[in-house]
């Protein structure tokens, strides 16, 4: 062949033919290696780029899912979700940002939809992504919005379901708030993202999995710059479980009409379960103010508010029991045999005692009585006498057994254990020991001994059902979205005291003279139908012995923060007990008279609905079963 | 005599031709995905338009193949000339686009000068190293004029700015030069010589060449920036794993992740749809036209034939190189098109024209 002319004579000259071959060598490499690389970017690292090409295209929406219904314990609903209007608005798609946004800003009547965005931006906000100018917009607001569509290019309305309280600030410290997630819980629960809400408080924060349900969301492919161009999966959400509880809605509204002004606390409990009946706590609070972020104002005047609306007194609020606490003297004196029923003391008024005089309520003395008349009239005098007898360790042991002195186990957040003082304790507590005297206090529930409205409930209960200490719930199931029982609550027995019947029966008998004898104190809650047992008491205010406040004074003539706390606590019928009440105004005074209407109501109301000889719906042994299913 | 030779029928490269028609076609499909919008329910304008440039280059093709290449040594210093003048033009008169000013416009397209400059440059350079060298092979001073000729185009397109065609320019030359007889005690000198000059060409570099080759060293050091196109063909190729996402589905040039996606980074969205199978397919289509044009330069009639045969063989070769080491991120970016797979022109007509001169070195290696 015929190619160029080589001179093969003159060597080294070079002639093309190897440098071909250099060359050819070199290009087939360079091509090798690149056929390598397509191997280990297109196969060995396929999965690592394949999941970066999905991060770049989707994103993902989170949809909140419904929380869950709550209902009393006859289904009848406290709490929905319902759509809540929000103005959403998507800065890239408007042609002019500071227009719209002016526009915007008079038609929702909020000056701050310039901050709003502003802080979005600054928090780096993707592209695209539309931000929450205004949440829960109110009809007339709806309405404006879709009129003016056309004048606002990237505003839209977005639905989101929002919590509802349906009877506003009606057992608000039980039923609780919800809130957006907090950073901690970011850090604890890996389901929540960032702007999803939760549980802050009350029921809502102690059966938030159940309540909360699946968020759903949809993918969204976007372009290189963000913008959304289609769906590619929808997750739908899952709403959340119901909740039903043992409460019911119109002895709560009793409850809370009698409490209408009063601070203070009742709780309303089925001494044969645990079951609470209702629950209120006063000053309250109304749950939808948080609904969709609080505003700060609405949260300083919340947390500085001197009355402290969102303590829940009932299981947070601590109080002197007083006479109340003679129930106890009662129980742990005839089981520890330094009490009988016919045990008599002599009341003359007051008694000597470590060189001071102890007085009794009534100045005049009640003379020479037996336990019954001690109960019924509330004799200092005689409680002295079976505080001393018993000792503060005796005492306080029956007193812990009861249940003073420890939390009762509650399912909501920070309840209080109150103190039940012994020499142990004040050992531990202040490093002395424990003076006679002192016993003296403690007997009439004063001093170091401190209850909360819940414990006293449970103490109460215990002597209607015969000595067995239940742990109060309000939960009574956890009910599925196909109406299937999915966790139940069924009785939960703390302890069983083993008190003797004969004791009990004395004690509440004594109790239903407490209301229905002519000495008694709570002739307030006497009932036409039903025999009303109760107790009163009256718990000074620490404080008020310094501000030179006597107990007794009328009351018109002391400042109110010195007045007495007033106490009762109740059970009906006396012989079947179907409800146990304790109550505590706060400054009310004597408790006959500033509790006493409160638990009359309320215990009207319960037999009204419940009367005490008909099948009962609460606390019925087969409704409890059907509970346990 | 008939106005076509018979031999260069019979002759007639068909295998060549052959590739040529599939990566043609392997282009046009992947400028169709490339440059599909959903929304729009016409044939996208530039698939209409690299098809004309198809059916162009083939008419110069054809053209190419009637051509004796040898006549080129006569209008090889003229065509230099106006390749020079364009590129003066395009300083002048051009047209800017994405920051750099590399053409002209001419109504009905846009000429881009520096496509010219590549063919231009190495028909002088194969004129020049036509003629045997010296014993020993060419020196410094044969090397002079060659310097000369390389140095004003390169630098014309460097101005552009278009570091990629610049690359391009002086890498076809030295293949010339090595294949034509380089000395090769020069050689070493001249590559000892690039060495140390590396370094220092760092200062000539514009602040987006340098932080191009930042971000090639550490492409995550600004993801969003200057590393943005490396990461992005690197995801798209990648992903296309070993068969592909299928046409028309790869979701980083539809979502327009990748820049330049019917231009320089084609070869990602064509990756990233056809997978490892259709990227060997491609690179072997590619070493095949290498392969042929490399044993058209082994076996052609002449020595000008058999340089001009490897210029345009290393013209195409360095491109594709180029272009996948830089779309897989072997490379820095420049800016450099896939031959007849990238949307252009220009780069088609020269290619196209190429190819036909291949051919024709073909079949002419049976006359006289």
């Amino acid at each position: 062949m015929a190619k160029f002319r080589p001179k093969k004579k003159r060597l080294p000259v070079p002639k093309l033919e190897p440098r071909i071959a250099v060359i050819s060598a070199l290009m087939l490499t360079v091509m090798a290696v690149v056929a390598a690389r397509l191997y280990y970017l297109q196969v060995i690292k396929n999965p690592e780029f394949s999941q970066l090409a999905d991060r770049n295209r989707i994103r993902i929406r989170r949809l909140p899912a419904p929380r869950g219904l709550v209902f009393d314990s006859r289904h009848r609903p406290l709490v929905n979700s319902r759509p809540s209007f929000n103005a959403v608005f998507v800065p890239e798609d408007s042609d002019n940002l500071s227009q719209t946004i002016e526009k915007l800003q008079k038609l929702l009547g909020d000056d701050d939809i310039a901050g709003k965005v502003a802080d979005a931006e600054h928090n780096g906000r993707a592209p695209y992504e539309p931000i929450t100018v205004d949440e829960n917009l109110d009809w007339q607001q709806v309405v404006a919005l879709e009129t003016h569509q056309l004048d606002l290019p990237g505003v839209g309305l977005e639905i989101t379901p929002a919590r509802h309280y349906l009877y506003g600030d009606l057992a608000a410290h039980l039923l609780g708030y919800v809130g957006e997630v907090s950073r901690n819980d970011l850090l604890r629960l890996s389901s929540y993202r960032m702007g999803d809400e939760i549980g802050k408080f009350g029921l809502e924060r102690g059966w938030e999995p159940y309540l909360r349900g699946n968020p759903g969301g949809e993918e969204i492919e976007v372009d290189a710059v963000g913008r959304r161009l289609r769906v590619l999966r929808e997750i739908p959400d899952q709403p959340g479980e119901s909740v039903v509880l043992t409460l019911d809605l119109d002895v709560q509204e009793a409850a809370e009409q009698a409490m209408q002004g009063k601070n203070g606390a009742l709780v309303a409990m089925d001494p044969n379960t645990g079951y609470i009946i209702a629950m209120v706590s006063h000053p309250a609070f109304d749950p939808n103010t948080f609904v969709g972020g609080i505003t700060p104002t609405n949260w300083h005047k919340l947390i500085t508010d001197p009355e402290h609306p969102l303590e829940d007194r009932v299981i947070q609020g601590i109080y002197p029991p007083g006479s109340t606490f003679k129930l106890v003297d009662s129980v742990a004196g005839m089981e520890e045999h330094t009490l009988t029923p016919e045990t008599i003391y002599n009341c003359p008024g007051g008694m000597w005692y470590g060189g001071r005089e102890y007085h009794c309520w009534r100045k005049g003395g009640h003379g020479r009585i037996a336990l019954h008349r001690a109960i019924v009239s509330s004799c200092d005098v005689y409680f002295y006498n079976v505080g001393l007898h018993l000792g503060i360790d005796r005492l306080a042991h029956w007193a812990h057994l009861m249940g003073l002195g420890r939390r009762t186990g509650i399912a909501l957040h920070g309840e209080s254990a109150g103190i039940m003082p012994s020499s142990a304790w004040k050992k531990r507590t202040y490093h002395q020991p424990w003076y006679p005297a002192e016993t003296l206090s403690v007997a009439i529930g004063q001093g170091y001994v401190a209850v909360t409205p819940i414990q006293m409930v449970q103490v109460v209960s215990e002597i209607a059902n015969g000595g067995i200490r239940y742990k109060p719930q309000f939960v009574r199931y956890v009910e599925g979205l196909d109406g299937h029982i999915i966790k139940a609550y069924p009785p939960v027995v703390e302890a069983r005291l083993h008190i003797d019947p004969d004791y009990l029966e004395t004690i509440r008998d004594a109790m239903a003279g407490v209301v229905n004898s002519p000495w008694g104190t709570a002739h307030r809650v006497h009932l036409d139908n039903v025999t009303v047992c109760a107790k009163t008491g009256t718990a000074q205010v620490i404080g008020a012995g310094k501000a030179g406040v006597r107990s007794g004074e009328p009351e018109g003539e002391i400042p109110v923060k010195y007045r007495d706390h007033g106490w009762l606590v109740a059970f009906a019928p006396e012989d079947h007990p179907q409800i146990a009440v304790a109550c505590v105004i706060e400054h009310g005074g004597h408790g006959g008279s500033s509790a006493g209407p409160v638990v009359h109501d309320v215990l009207q109301k319960f037999f009204q609905l419940y009367p005490p000889n008909a099948p009962r719906l609460v606390g019925e042994p087969e409704t409890a079963d059907m509970a346990a299913r | 005599m008939p106005l076509i030779d018979r031999r260069l029928l019979s002759y007639f490269d068909w295998t060549l031709f052959a590739i040529v028609l599939m990566l043609e076609g392997l282009g046009l499909l992947t400028v169709l995905s490339a440059s599909y919008v959903p929304s729009a329910h016409r044939m996208d304008p530039l698939f209409v338009r690299q098809l004309i440039w198809i059916g162009v280059g083939t008419l110069l093709m054809a053209g190419a193949v009637l051509f004796d290449y040898r006549a080129l040594v006569g209008y090889s210093y003229p065509l230099y000339v106006v390749a020079v003048l364009l590129l003066i033009g395009v300083e002048v008169i051009g047209h800017s686009s994405g920051g750099s000013r590399r053409w002209i416009n001419l109504r009905l397209f846009k000429l881009e000068p520096s496509e010219l400059a590549k063919i231009a440059v190495m028909f002088v350079m194969v004129r020049y190293f036509r003629l045997e060298p010296p014993p020993g092979g060419w020196g410094f001073r044969h090397l002079i004029i060659p310097f000369l000729l390389l140095g004003l185009p390169t630098a014309l397109v460097l101005k552009q700015p278009d570091l990629g065609t610049a690359i391009v320019l002086v890498l076809i030359t030295g293949t010339l030069l090595f294949v034509s007889g380089l000395n090769w005690r020069v050689m070493a000198a001249l590559m000892v010589a690039g060495m140390l000059a590396a370094p220092l060409s760092w200062h000539y570099l514009k602040p987006y060449q340098r932080t191009r080759l930042v971000s090639f060293i550490d492409p995550q050091a600004d993801p969003l920036g200057s590393g943005y196109h490396i990461i992005q063909s690197e995801i798209a190729i990648g992903g296309g794993g070993s068969w592909g996402k299928g046409f028309m589905k790869g979701t980083q040039a539809r979502l327009n992740f990748l820049p330049e996606e019917t231009t320089d980074f084609i070869f990602a969205v064509y990756a990233e749809e056809f997978g490892l199978a259709g990227s060997l397919l491609l690179l072997g289509l590619y070493a095949c036209l290498v392969g042929r044009g490399l044993w058209i330069a082994r076996h052609a009639r002449d020595r000008f034939g058999s340089l001009l045969a490897i210029g345009i063989t290393g013209m195409i070769f360095w491109q594709v190189a180029i272009n996948m080491m830089m779309t897989t991120g072997m490379l820095p970016v420049v800016g450099i098109p896939l031959p007849m797979i990238s949307y252009g022109g220009s780069s088609m007509l020269v290619t196209m024209a190429g190819m036909g001169l291949l051919i024709s070195i073909n079949a002419r290696r049976h006359t006289f």
